[in-house]
């Protein structure tokens, strides 16, 4: 097999995909949901609905305002509670709608039935809007808006859809049983957003850790037109979207611009199937798959749940938070947060939840900087972390500027690589904020 | 043996003499002319290069000083360790009137001590409060609170702050605070603000910069400012210096008269004050000079 | 409620340590020491030893009482400082003076700059360096492999089985107006490739056996503590410079196979070029480094004062790592961008 990778960096930590045989279920309903209004990148979503109203799962419960914003819909039926601050994964508060559930009660508009729908009968602008209207992100983490993406500005000019199936991040298989158990609603979704795009040529990245998504979908995909699916080299982070884009297609996304600008669009494979439920289906985006994971995790699982459920009852449902449990990440463990209870609700950007324990958790004591080496290597975008954490320690912004530590995308392979335990991305991140700061300062003046 | 001696004397003299030449040929060529005065107000700061003043370093507010002077005006330029005694020095030296200044002090709006707001999370993370504060709500879960990892002490010039283990909260030391305010800059949460150190060092604050409604903050700490109103409602009427916003009460430096009726009203007791607090009787019972350690940390 | 820990991301750490890369290191250098211990007895293992645990006490010390600082000395960085620089003089040296230049390798060459990560000499070579200036002749006296196994008596009483260097032999011949290839017929087994890969020719303690450090180059290069580069190129530029010189005059010039396994080219490449905290972090950086200290040995060795140039020209070249390191920068993604 043809094996493509990309070029600069990269590491490969323990893959621990302990719940990859196991097929998707349904999680339970909550008793009480809390959706935040903030669940994307940009501003959150206006509230729409008041106390003691009515609402059923798919109804509206905000809207997106501003360029950059996506819509919120309810995940279950019942009666607003009110609308309250909600403590995110971050332990800061956030503002929520609380619904008080009660049966599950669909809205009617909503089409339930289990066929595949191949026939694409919206045209171009009409998928975008209908993204939109479902309030449909970027379903690999980072929860960018994705009816944005589809908004090509004039002048720019597209030629391929690339279909995130990287899952590179170790433990998380939410993206891999949705390509074997909903491979046609995918492929259907990529046609989809091809037509959105107005292009051709579509190709999903799998790594090869997934051969039976690779088997399945190369082979469905001969059913539709310009989809191919490219087999890629276990290497993370493949999965970010500049990444991707030149394993798959060896283009370079220049610093500071936008797959846009090469002629590529990223979608993450949930997103896919999100598009597909949306336009084929007229399903907002209310649910998604999360992994439930960790070593000492009693039962693994991959839960099909409604946003606004309490993480610790998806844990509960999975036989309880296990003793020595020390850190409940969000997300993966190379890019993840963690949670500051498992009282958080599950957001659109949930991928997994990871139990770890203490020896997993904690980082070991730093050391002093050996000059290894090891982080410039294995940085994927060529930076040097070793030199940026020096400057963010004596606060030099304008120098960490001209070591281009605004291109960081903190994937944190630096960190990982690093023999001395050193907290080289806290301080990177750090440097990039204050990158960023002094830009904006600079561009107001 | 003449020349063995000789010729590297020459040599190294005609090699000194050389570069004796070029040194001076270049210093003349590159020579920058220099104001005068630069060096005389450099002179009279302090020399702690702490950034107080917001230039880089004594020099660079010595050089913005005298160019301000040249536009007839240093009013706007201070120097906070310096004081008023220095600016006066500067003002005479340069021959301009300097406006007297109040004495500030940096002051702590944080009560959470470990007894008060136990941790409930462990940070483990690059110690510095600016990243920890993009992380998460803090190890004892108020949004608002002192996190405690000290990016205020490392920065403090002055040897004017330590971090107290037992209570998990910096310290400030009023007598080698230069009100330079590089803590409160540090400080990714604004906790700690620049007050007058007031008549006689009687200074009363509110320790806390919570906005959360009282009952959720009640919740991780117990020395947290509920925003009841009471201390407002005490504060006598001529005087009204506390205001209460977002549920929490704010004591106006400016207007306040230390009396310190407000501390005992507290049912918090998120009110400090660098005195012993009158006792709750109802006869208006003259406040002790005296100073009290007891009542806070600072003092 | 147990306090659940709340750090950024990556929750996942490597595999790797300060401590694992060290013992590593100290691991590749044992098949050296083995040899060693068998070309030139116990007094190989003594001195070896004897450095080793006078760089780790020096370090402890310092570390302790001077710095009052988290004591690190353990962590294996030390013992390589001792066990390179034992590796980097003669087995019949006084114990006092390897001591003393462990003391110096350590306190000086390292603990001075503030320890572990800012020293930015090689310190087992600052050691050798101060040595070989302080006690020329007990540094260049060379005892015969094997003949003088096993034997306590190595002062300088037994002259007899004291003996040039290669490097040293080529070097003195052809000061005396000798052509190499008289030299090479008057003492073919000094010549001999397989004496010399193997080690069985006079020289320091570990530098002699060009087998044993590839065994140990091998080990660090599986374990991917190093990159090929350093060696590599290292050994390139030192086979480019005398491989020129040869080509034009090989009566005059010796082959340049001879200069990698003569004396400490395969020591240095392999070991002390690569030391991580004394060489440049990108890898342009390395190439630039390893191949300019590669010519810069092969120079000295040829028209320098001294046989052996490589300790010099690893330490010269360290001195420029800074300046490497600030002009060559890694390839950044999306820099040099050929899609338009």
């Amino acid at each position: 097999m043809d094996l493509k990778t990309f070029k600069i960096g990269g590491v490969h930590p323990p893959e621990n995909k302990l719940s990859a045989g196991l097929p998707i279920e349904a999680a339970e309903l909550p008793k009480r949901a809390f959706i935040h209004l903030g669940q994307h990148l940009g501003a959150p979503a206006k509230p729409v609905v008041q106390k003691g109203d009515k609402v059923k799962v798919g109804t509206l419960i905000g809207t997106g305002e501003g360029f950059i914003s996506a819509s919120v819909h309810s995940s279950v039926s019942g009666t607003v509670f009110g609308i309250d601050d909600v403590v995110d994964a971050s332990g800061y508060k956030r503002k929520a709608v609380i619904i008080d559930v009660a049966g599950d009660e669909w809205e009617p508009a909503i089409d339930r039935s289990p066929e595949l729908k191949k026939e694409i009968a919206l045209d171009q602008k009409a998928i975008v809007e209908k993204i939109k209207e479902s309030g449909i992100v970027g379903l690999g983490g980072a929860t960018f808006p994705a009816h944005v993406k589809y908004m090509v500005p004039e002048g720019k000019k597209v030629d391929t859809l690339l279909i995130n199936a990287v899952e590179c991040e170790p433990y998380l298989t939410s993206d891999h049983r949705v390509m074997l158990e909903r491979a046609d609603e995918v492929l259907v979704g990529t046609q989809i957003l091809m037509k959105a795009l107005g292009v051709g040529k579509a190709i999903v990245g799998i790594e090869a850790n997934k051969p039976d998504a690779i088997e399945l979908l190369s082979r469905k995909a001969k059913e539709y037109t310009g989809i191919a699916v490219q087999a890629l080299k276990v290497q993370y982070p493949q999965g970010a979207e500049k990444q991707l884009i030149k394993a798959c297609l060896n283009r370079e996304v220049p610093s500071g611009k936008l797959p846009l600008d090469v002629g590529c669009v990223v979608n993450n494979v949930g997103t896919a199937l999100a598009v597909y439920e949306a336009v084929q289906k007229n399903k907002p985006l209310f649910e998604r798959v999360v992994t439930m994971t960790g070593r000492k995790l009693p039962k693994k699982a991959n839960f099909l749940v409604r946003v606004g459920t309490p993480i610790s009852q998806l844990i509960t449902a999975c036989g309880g938070i296990p003793e020595g449990t020390a850190k409940f990440i969000n997300g993966g463990p190379m890019m993840g947060k963690a949670m500051v209870s498992p009282e958080t609700p599950v957001t659109k950007g949930t991928s997994g939840v990871i139990l770890v324990d203490e020896s997993e958790a904690k980082r070991n004591a730093p050391g002093d900087c050996i000059r290894c080496a090891k982080c410039v290597s294995a940085c994927p975008m060529g930076l040097e972390p070793y030199l940026i954490e020096k400057q963010a320690e004596y606060a030099l912004w304008e120098e960490a500027e001209k070591e281009d530590a605004a291109d960081c995308m903190e994937c944190g392979c630096c960190q990982f690589t690093c023999p001395a335990a050193r907290p080289l991305l806290d301080n990177v991140r750090l440097a990039k904020a204050n990158v960023m700061r002094i830009r904006r300062e600079r561009s107001k003046k | 043996m003449v020349d063995v001696i000789l010729y590297p004397v020459i040599m190294l003299g005609a090699v000194a003499g050389i570069s004796a030449i070029l040194l001076f040929l270049t210093a003349k060529k590159f020579h920058v002319e220099e104001d005068p005065r630069i060096d005389t107000v450099a002179a009279l700061l302090p020399g702690a290069n702490c950034g107080g003043c917001g230039y880089p370093g004594c020099r660079g507010l010595a050089e913005a000083i005298v160019k301000a002077a040249d536009k007839g005006d240093i009013g706007g330029l201070s120097c906070p360790p310096g004081g008023s005694a220095a600016m006066k020095a500067i003002g005479d030296a340069l021959g301009m009137a300097v406006a007297e200044s109040e004495p500030m002090v940096a002051v702590l709006r944080c009560n959470g001590t470990h007894e008060k707001a136990p941790r409930t999370l462990k940070y483990d993370g690059a110690p510095k409060c600016v990243i920890a504060h993009t992380v998460f709500v803090g190890e004892k879960g108020c949004p608002n609170g002192c996190l405690g990892i000290g990016d205020c002490v490392t920065v403090c010039a002055f040897g004017a702050m330590y971090m107290d283990d037992k209570t998990g909260l910096p310290v400030i030391d009023p007598a080698k605070c230069v009100a330079c305010g590089a803590c409160a800059k540090a400080c990714p949460r604004r906790i700690i603000e620049m007050r007058p150190k007031g008549r006689k060092d009687r200074r009363v604050w509110v320790d806390c910069v919570n906005t959360e409604k009282g009952a959720a903050a009640m919740k991780y700490c117990k020395a947290a400012c509920i925003g009841c109103g009471k201390c407002v409602k005490e504060c006598p009427e001529k005087v009204q210096a506390i205001t209460l916003a977002n549920n929490l009460a704010y004591i106006d430096p400016k207007k306040c008269i230390a009396c310190g009726k407000c501390i005992v009203v507290c049912p918090t007791k998120a009110i400090h004050a660098t005195f012993e607090p009158p006792q709750p009787k109802p006869a208006a019972e003259a406040p002790k000079t005296a100073e009290a350690p007891k009542a806070t940390p600072a003092a | 409620m147990s306090n659940y820990i709340v750090s950024l991301s990556p929750h996942a750490k490597g595999p790797l340590s300060t401590e694992k890369v060290m013992w590593a290191v100290v691991i590749a250098l044992m098949p050296s020491f083995a040899f060693s211990a068998y070309f030139f007895g116990i007094r190989g293992i003594v001195v070896t030893l004897v450095a080793t645990i006078a760089c780790i006490l020096t370090e402890f010390v310092i570390q302790k009482y001077l710095m009052k600082t988290t004591v690190t000395a353990f962590d294996g960085s030390a013992a390589i400082t001792g066990i390179l620089l034992a590796f980097n003089v003669p087995s019949s040296i006084p114990i006092w003076e390897v001591i003393l230049g462990a003391v110096f390798a350590i306190a000086i060459g390292k603990m001075v700059f503030g320890g572990l990560g800012r020293n930015p000499f090689n310190p087992a070579l600052l050691g050798r360096a101060f040595m070989l200036v302080s006690f020329p002749v007990d540094m260049t006296t060379w005892p015969i492999p094997v003949t003088t196994q096993w034997t306590w008596n190595m002062s300088k009483a037994i002259d007899g089985t004291t003996a040039a260097t290669p490097l040293g032999y080529l070097k003195e011949g052809v000061k005396m107006g000798e052509s190499v290839t008289n030299l090479v017929a008057a003492s073919p087994e000094r010549f001999d490739y397989f004496n010399l890969f193997i080690g069985n020719v006079g020289g320091c303690i570990g530098e002699v056996s060009a087998f044993a450090i590839l065994l140990g180059g091998i080990y660090l290069l599986y374990k991917k503590i190093i990159t090929w580069h350093i060696p590599v190129f290292y050994l390139g530029g030192l086979a480019l410079i005398t491989g020129v010189l040869w080509a034009m005059d090989p009566t005059k010039y010796a082959d340049p196979l001879f200069h990698i396994l003569a004396g400490g080219a395969m020591l240095g490449a392999w070991f002390m070029a690569t030391d991580m905290v004394t060489s440049p972090m990108t890898v342009k950086g390395q190439i630039v480094f390893a191949l300019c200290g590669g010519l810069l040995c092969g120079l000295i060795r040829i028209f320098g004062g001294y046989p052996e140039g490589c300790s010099y020209s690893i330490l010269i070249m360290n001195a420029f790592v800074p300046l490497i390191d600030k002009y060559i920068k890694p390839t950044r993604f999306g820099k040099e961008v050929n899609y338009g």
